[in-house]
């Protein structure tokens, strides 16, 4: 189609006229790529220098690169530490959950039934809200005395005595990644959703000519179909979950002292009230390194894996 | 094998409930807690339905708050941001979905890397350069950023909805005599105003939740926005949780009932991309 509209709008112009095109083409780019230029990527690679000054709120006057310095300041901080453990944590824990309960509801949510729509309509709703507010609300749920959550668990004589969830370290860690989950799942639904219904129908029909079963079905026809989406959605995922403070920052806050930082929210509480930009902005880089790596070997592992199975 | 079919579909049901009830679950409480009286907040034994209905949180956190100027920064900032988002990225969105032409896969990649990278590290940088452009504690600023924030995502969104529109509908009208705008804006944008429609409310709806950029901006109470000031709720009361529940149930309607009639399409928009790949 594009080369028609090419060659109707073209055909037989003088060659000024077809770089009339390309004057077209850059005045409708040109706002998006300026902006985005300015205000998303010269702070980005303003941030990055900063890694290597001596960058501070408190003393703007004296200014200088200081090499790697800040790198090994914040390395050596226990609190870095933990937070690159519990990223770790975070993501891992959040990721497995919400993608099994996620492909779970979108395999149940597969074949039209009456209400689907309504029902989609409603476990969508955690996507309208921000990670902020869903700190709050499950901040207020899992209050320690108070809680709903601590009364549901004691009223089904699931536990004893009220569990201290933001004040206990463990807990603290348990308690983000269930909110996270709680938020994350409606999005691989969605998304795992989509993917099986472009699956042909013939498909299916033939493997039951053959007398395949569910679980043959699903592990011969259903997963081998939408591995493309399952693996370009995870790892999407992964990279969204580690840069995501939001939840945290309202639901702990990082705390009880410290437990519950990841990298990023490690990051934010460095700018927000420690305003030490120069090691908030090594805690970024080394971000940054830790999301290239790992995206570098989960498209080379993926890759392998999908040259075995077909 | 009908026992077979039964059992299957009594999972299915379970589950299905048991996943609405987790799902549901925190916006019904948080909305129960809005509606009890002071009193009753840390009562035992809870109650799952408040004994008696009161909106005194409501009126308090006007009371104790600007919340109703929150409320309207908060629109006008998301509107305006919206809009000019939409515009430009119905540009660029439109060009990388119809041409071909060198430098078109990095264009794409580089709006794709800003939803990818952390984008705080900008952040102080940010701040520095607002206080020289004087824009700090305006709501300007937020507008100008949000604007910016959202022209990659609503960029991609785009091309994929005109990907959508066969290209012989602007033929047809550039035949007839239209310049390749006038087709844009009198054949295809009126043909694809769901879509539009869609767009603008995710991207207003991104920024109406926006936290961290307004912490960094904003500190004086006529420039705040609605999460800005539920922050500084956390600070000042060690949360009083009525009047936050309060705020967060006023801040969460909006999104919900714009989420609720936009849904189908951004769903589309999201997911066209990955399946396709």
């Amino acid at each position: 189609m594009k080369t028609q509209t090419e060659t109707v709008a073209e055909r037989g112009l003088p060659s000024f006229l077809i770089s009339k095109h390309g004057l077209f083409i850059f005045l409708c780019l040109l706002p998006a790529l300026l902006l985005v230029t300015v205000f998303i990527y010269y702070p980005l690679f303003k941030g990055v220098i900063m890694a290597f000054q001596n960058y501070s709120l408190f003393d703007l006057t004296n200014i200088n690169f200081i090499g790697l310095e800040n790198f090994k300041t914040v390395m050596a901080e226990s609190g870095f530490k933990e937070s690159l453990i519990n990223s770790f944590y975070w993501v891992f824990f959040s990721l497995i959950p919400q993608f099994v309960i996620g492909f779970i509801v979108a395999l149940l949510l597969r074949r039209k039934f009456r209400g689907r729509g309504i029902y989609q309509a409603f476990i969508f709703f955690p996507w309208a809200m921000s990670g902020f507010l869903i700190g709050l609300i499950w901040r207020w749920m899992l209050n320690g005395q108070s809680g709903v959550i601590n009364d549901l668990l004691l009223k089904l004589h699931l536990i004893d005595s009220a569990i201290p969830f933001l004040s206990d370290p463990n807990w603290a860690m348990v308690s983000v990644i269930v909110a996270n989950v709680w938020y994350g799942i409606t999005f691989f639904a969605i998304m795992i959703l989509a993917a099986l219904q472009s699956i042909p129908d013939e498909l299916f029909e033939a493997a039951k000519i053959d007398g395949a079963n569910y679980v043959q079905q699903l592990f011969k026809i259903t997963i081998p179909y939408i591995m493309p989406t399952l693996i370009v959605t995870t790892l999407l995922r992964v990279i969204w979950i580690l840069n995501f403070p939001d939840l945290i920052y309202s639901l702990t806050n990082g705390g009880p002292a410290g437990s519950t930082h990841i990298l990023s929210t490690f990051m934010l509480e460095k700018i927000i009230f420690g305003q030490n930009y120069g090691q908030a902005a090594a805690v970024g880089v080394i971000m940054i390194f830790l999301l290239l790596f790992f995206s570098i070997f989960y498209v080379l592992a993926t890759k392998f894996n999908k040259a075995g199975d077909f | 094998m009908g026992r077979q079919i039964n059992w299957r579909l009594l999972f299915k049901v379970i589950f299905l409930s048991l996943f609405l009830v987790f799902t549901v679950f925190p916006l019904y409480w948080i909305f129960i807690t809005s509606l009890k009286p002071g009193k009753d907040m840390f009562t035992f034994p809870i109650h799952y339905w408040p004994e008696t209905i009161t909106f005194d949180n409501y009126i308090n956190i006007f009371k104790i708050s600007s919340f109703n100027i929150y409320i309207v920064n908060s629109l006008i900032l998301s509107i305006v941001a919206g809009f000019f988002s939409l515009i430009i990225a119905l540009l660029s969105g439109y060009v990388l979905a119809r041409f071909e032409f060198k430098g078109k896969t990095q264009v794409i990649f580089a709006f794709f890397i800003t939803q990818m990278i952390p984008i705080f590290i900008g952040l102080a940088p940010l701040y520095l350069l607002m206080s020289k452009l004087q824009l700090l504690n305006k709501l300007p600023s937020l507008m100008l950023m949000y604007t910016v924030m959202m022209i990659p995502f609503c960029t991609v969104i785009m091309k994929g909805f005109f990907e959508r529109i066969p290209s012989s509908l602007e033929e047809a009208a550039m035949i007839d005599g239209c310049s390749r705008i006038t087709a844009l804006f009198k054949v295809i944008i009126p043909v694809m105003l769901p879509g539009i429609a869609a767009t603008f409310i995710f991207a207003f709806v991104q920024c109406w939740n926006e936290l961290f950029l307004a912490i960094m901006f904003i500190d004086k109470e006529e420039a705040k926005t609605i999460p800005v000031a539920m922050n500084s709720f956390i600070t000042k009361f060690d949360i009083d949780w009525g009047a936050m529940s309060a705020a967060t149930v006023l801040s969460v309607i909006p999104t919900l009932i714009l989420f609720a009639f936009a849904q189908k399409y951004i769903v589309e928009g999201m997911t066209q991309g990955s399946v396709k790949g």
